[in-house]
């Protein structure tokens, strides 16, 4: 396994945004296009899209494409093809690569699923959240517990490689029966992957507002109770490779795993980021700019970030501890491990060495660990 | 040579807010010692932070030249007090350079507790008091009943009151009038040896040390040698004069005059309020009576924030005390907040004071640890020792009793809130003493407490109680023998020194319990289970448990935007970079300055 996730490093992926919803859900702070109030030019997008993609300098070929968004699955099947064609062309794909999308459950009938498969998709990432109506209600969602089912049905039906189930958990009002429940369909729906989130109050959102009018806010106890419990029930099936992911062998998400592993990807769309050659570059936030500049033949590039080499080092823990196998140890890691406050994470069990590699035992305090990696002074290197 | 009979020397007791700088203006103004057009707001008020908190702290001697009805120019000395109740002892100094005072009352608010103080203070040195309401012109004015309080507090009748508005300026005519028909000259023995009263003092960049000085006998003259009797010091007088209120010098002050005297000395604690100035070849055989030495009542530790900080903090608190001798300070090291000073002061509101130009003038951030009083060990051999920070008490082996210092406290309260406040002093562990109606709605009322339970809110606890309409002053008592422990508190099995507090041992439990409350809630939660206990020797009376931090993670990176979520956790390290490390705990700087903060 930890070679498989160490060679991500070298493999080459791309993401793209879709940004359009049919209405942004109360949590989420992307880069989103609400449907119901924005005007959502959509094929003029995928145009400027595809256009940005022209604009990239030639790579590849590539090993991974994700589709994210926003609703990706509010595009029509011909929409999707023109835009991994795109790609394709520009770039190529290598034999096996990893084409996966994000859906929400009710747009995943049938039809539509057979369709993206036949336009190349092969991994499908469908946001069931939760299969509890009452708290797919409370975060504004628009499906029903049977549409999830259905939609996992349909894409495991249509030849998907790996079926992915996105879930959140910890929302306020969700007992533990009702995540206890969630799990038990999740895992019978017998996917290859599963993400589970933790809930998060995210600055600019709906949800952070009703929170600070005194909204209940999401508790980290309860999450920690849900995420064990998740971790249980999963065990028997599927491995956790990362904080929040699981999968059957084989199907870890190679995109993600590309991400950890300090691997770079070009990004294309609204508020997408990218990182190629060392550089890390992200794109408008604001359609009427993103469109505008890719008309114009302006790459919609807003900010860049090159960090020097002792940084690099430090984000490469920081990226690399998410996974269990964690992150070969190196300059940074033997730093860390050396430092009196390292130490102590070691002492609490929460951090340990494997061999050659670090890794973070309690998955569910990596940000501690993280925060401390990132304030790490470079070590005085001797005579 | 002045004629003493024409000299009056006078001070203006009042509450804060009630007047007293803006009568002095007017008094100023009406006596021609500043033209209109060069008038400002209190003054005399000349430091800015007292000019805010709306107080003076610095007492100050004006020179007006005034023609009276009678014909004759009359010198008026106007000596300024110190208006709070850590000063009292200035203040007593202050009263002794007069032969009179202005009892000056709000006619909407009647008389204080620190105000009576003062006025009781004034008769029992001799003054003569002239009874003035102030504000008569405001709507909720009641000048008769307020009159009525005066009179039951220094006699006479009603005729006698004067009633003044110092915002408008009337009825001022009449107090000048009154103030050299009422007032008595000085007395002294112009013939004798100098004594001069020493009755103020403050620290000048470009002058040194420059003292506010009554001269009782004989007289001083500029260029000669004079003696502090307190500190045995000989130096020459290198400038003499008087503030009118510009600085004017004169060659000569004699018998019965008030000045100022600059020496040579550059130290301020050299120089002593209430230390006798004598010639220093024909001296004096006895000094002026009532010298003090400056005594702290209250004391608190100091601790800079940033460790690297603690020069700064030596050299600000050096610079403070050019201007304040009593404030004094020692080093002290706590394990848990490290290097920094064990501060005594004359009081809490002098304390806020101190770190409040600490923080503002010296940009310094600082740790305050809970204020304690002085007590005193008497060990088993049969000697005692002054503890000044609770960490410094002797273990029990050794430790045979603690005595702590009571003080004499006298509060004024609506009658109605009588029972509020006797149970307030209840709570304190106080003594009920003398109780007397100044008049059917108001009540003076005397008790004795430990000193410990004034420093801990008591004042705010009483203004809040009786809706602010009580008023309070105390002095020193005695110390008395209490039954007192020390409580300490325990993060994690190791004791923090700054956390230990002296309390009577009925409270122990309440306080122990309290204390590791409020700090399960103030630390946050970490790698593992940490036991916050709170403990008196070796018996544990409190625990409580930090429980270990469970989720402390977030979802993926989204979208790959990692440089965001990188910089988020960075920011959230910066965060905790104002924590102290006790042990393997990580307490944030808040956590000892609220668990620290005494409401109960």
């Amino acid at each position: 396994m930890s070679n498989q996730v160490d060679n991500a490093a070298r493999e080459r992926a791309a993401y793209v945004h879709i940004p359009f919803c049919h209405r942004r859900c109360p949590y989420c702070d992307f880069a989103v296009v609400d449907m119901a109030k924005e005007s959502s030019p959509i094929e003029r997008y995928i145009d400027a899209v595809i256009a940005e993609i022209g604009m990239e300098d030639l790579w590849g070929p590539l090993h991974a494409v994700n589709l994210g968004g926003g609703t990706p699955s509010v595009l029509d099947a011909v929409q999707i093809r023109s835009v991994l064609s795109a790609l394709e062309s520009r770039f190529g794909l290598v034999q096996d690569a990893e084409v996966s999308i994000e859906a929400n459950p009710e747009d995943m009938d049938k039809r539509y699923t057979t369709q993206l498969r036949e336009a190349g998709v092969n991994r499908v990432s469908i946001g069931v959240q939760s299969f509890d109506v009452v708290i797919l209600e409370a975060l504004g969602r628009r499906h029903n517990p049977d549409q999830a089912v259905q939609a996992v049905a349909n894409a495991q039906a249509a030849g998907m490689t790996t079926v992915n189930l996105d879930m959140i958990f910890g929302t306020p009002g969700e007992s533990l029966e009702s995540w206890v429940k969630s799990v038990a369909v999740a895992r019978d729906l017998g996917t290859e992957h599963l993400s589970a989130y933790a809930l998060t109050v995210e600055l600019g959102t709906e949800l952070s507002r009703a929170v600070s009018d005194g909204a209940a806010a999401p508790d980290g106890d309860d999450q920690a109770d849900k995420y064990e419990i998740l971790a249980e029930a999963m065990a028997p099936a599927m491995v956790r490779y990362e904080v929040s992911n699981w999968a059957t062998p084989g199907h870890e998400c190679r995109y993600n795993l590309t991400t950890w592993a300090q691997g770079e990807y070009l990004a294309f769309g609204l508020g997408a980021h990218g990182h190629r050659d060392g550089v890390r570059r992200r794109n408008a936030r604001r359609l009427d700019v993103y469109l505008d500049q890719v008309e114009q033949g302006i790459r919609p590039e807003i900010g860049a970030e090159q960090i020097d080499k002792w940084a690099r080092e430090k984000e490469r823990l920081f990226l690399g501890l998410r996974r269990r196998v964690g992150v070969i140890a190196g300059e940074g890691g033997e730093a860390f491990l050396a430092s009196e406050i390292g130490q102590r994470f070691v002492t609490a069990g929460v951090v340990a060495k494997i061999e050659d590699r670090i890794v973070v035992a309690k998955p569910l305090l990596t940000d501690a660990v993280l925060r401390e990696v990132l304030a790490l002074e470079r070590p005085q290197t001797g005579a | 040579m002045n004629d003493p009979t024409l000299i009056r020397n006078f001070s203006i007791i009042a509450h804060i807010d009630h007047g007293k700088s803006t009568l002095a203006d007017r008094l100023l103004e009406a006596t021609g010692a500043v033209d209109k057009r060069d008038m400002r707001e209190q003054l005399l008020d000349t430091m800015d932070i007292e000019r805010e908190r709306g107080i003076t702290i610095k007492a100050n001697a004006v020179r007006l030249e005034y023609k009276a009805q009678d014909g004759q120019t009359y010198t008026l000395n106007l000596i300024d007090t110190p208006g709070h109740v850590d000063f009292s002892y200035e203040v007593s100094r202050s009263l002794e350079a007069c032969e009179g005072a202005l009892l000056l009352v709000d006619a909407a608010q009647g008389v204080e507790a620190q105000t009576l103080a003062n006025a009781y203070l004034a008769i029992e040195n001799g003054l003569e008091i002239i009874p003035v309401v102030n504000k008569i012109d405001l709507p909720s004015a009641d000048p008769e009943r307020v009159s009525a309080e005066l009179l039951g507090i220094v006699g006479g009748s009603p005729d006698d009151v004067i009633h003044v508005s110092a915002k408008s300026g009337s009825g001022i005519a009449a107090l000048l009038e009154a103030i050299v028909n009422q007032l008595p000259p000085p007395e002294g023995i112009s013939d004798a040896p100098l004594r001069a009263l020493v009755f103020d003092s403050h620290y000048d960049t470009y002058r040194g040390v420059v003292c506010a000085v009554r001269v009782v006998d004989g007289h001083i003259e500029s260029g000669e040698q004079v003696r502090f009797m307190a500190t045995d010091l000989v130096e020459v007088a290198d400038e003499i004069g008087v503030l009118r209120p510009n600085i004017e010098p004169v060659q000569r002050l004699e018998a019965g005059e008030v000045g100022y005297l600059i020496t040579g000395i550059k130290e301020i604690d050299l120089i002593r309020v209430g230390d006798t100035v004598t010639d220093a070849t024909h001296s004096a055989t006895q000094a002026l009576p009532g010298y003090l030495e400056p005594k702290p009542m209250v004391f608190s530790g100091m601790f800079p924030t940033d460790g690297d900080d603690f020069e700064r903090l030596r050299e600000a608190l050096d610079k403070l005390r050019l201007n304040d001798s009593s404030l004094v300070y020692q080093p002290e090291t706590s394990r848990a907040l490290g290097f920094g000073f064990r501060c005594g002061f004359l009081g809490l509101l002098h304390m806020e004071i101190v770190r409040e130009r600490l923080e503002r003038e010296y940009d310094l951030d600082l740790v305050t640890t809970a204020p304690s009083v002085e007590y005193q060990a008497h060990l088993t051999d049969g000697s005692t020792l002054q503890i000044r920070s609770p960490q410094d008490l002797p273990g029990p082996q050794v430790l045979a009793s603690i005595s702590e210092p009571y003080v004499k406290v006298m509060i004024i309260t609506p009658s109605e809130y009588v029972g509020t406040v006797m149970e307030l002093i209840q709570e304190r562990r106080g003594e009920m003493g003398e109780m007397t109606y100044l008049t059917p709605e108001r009540v003076e009322l005397h008790y004795q407490v430990p000193l410990a339970e004034i420093v801990f809110d008591f004042f705010d606890q009483l203004k809040s109680r009786t809706r602010g309409y009580a008023s309070m002053d105390y002095e020193p008592g005695e110390y008395r023998q209490s039954a007192l422990v020390r409580v300490d508190i325990l993060l994690n099995g190791i004791s923090v020194d700054a956390f230990s507090s002296i309390v009577h041992k009925d409270r122990s439990y309440r306080y122990g319990r309290a204390m590791v409350e409020r700090l399960r809630k103030l630390i946050p939660r970490q790698l593992f289970d940490i036991p916050v206990q709170a403990g008196v020797g070796s018996r544990i009376i409190a625990r409580e448990t930090i429980k270990a931090q469970r989720k402390d993670v977030t979802a993926k990176c989204y979208g790959g935007d990692i440089t965001r979520k990188r910089k988020l956790l960075e920011r959230q390290k910066e965060g905790k970079r104002r924590m102290k490390m006790v042990g393997q705990v990580e307490v944030p700087q808040e956590a000892f300055i609220s668990a620290l903060r005494i409401d109960e």
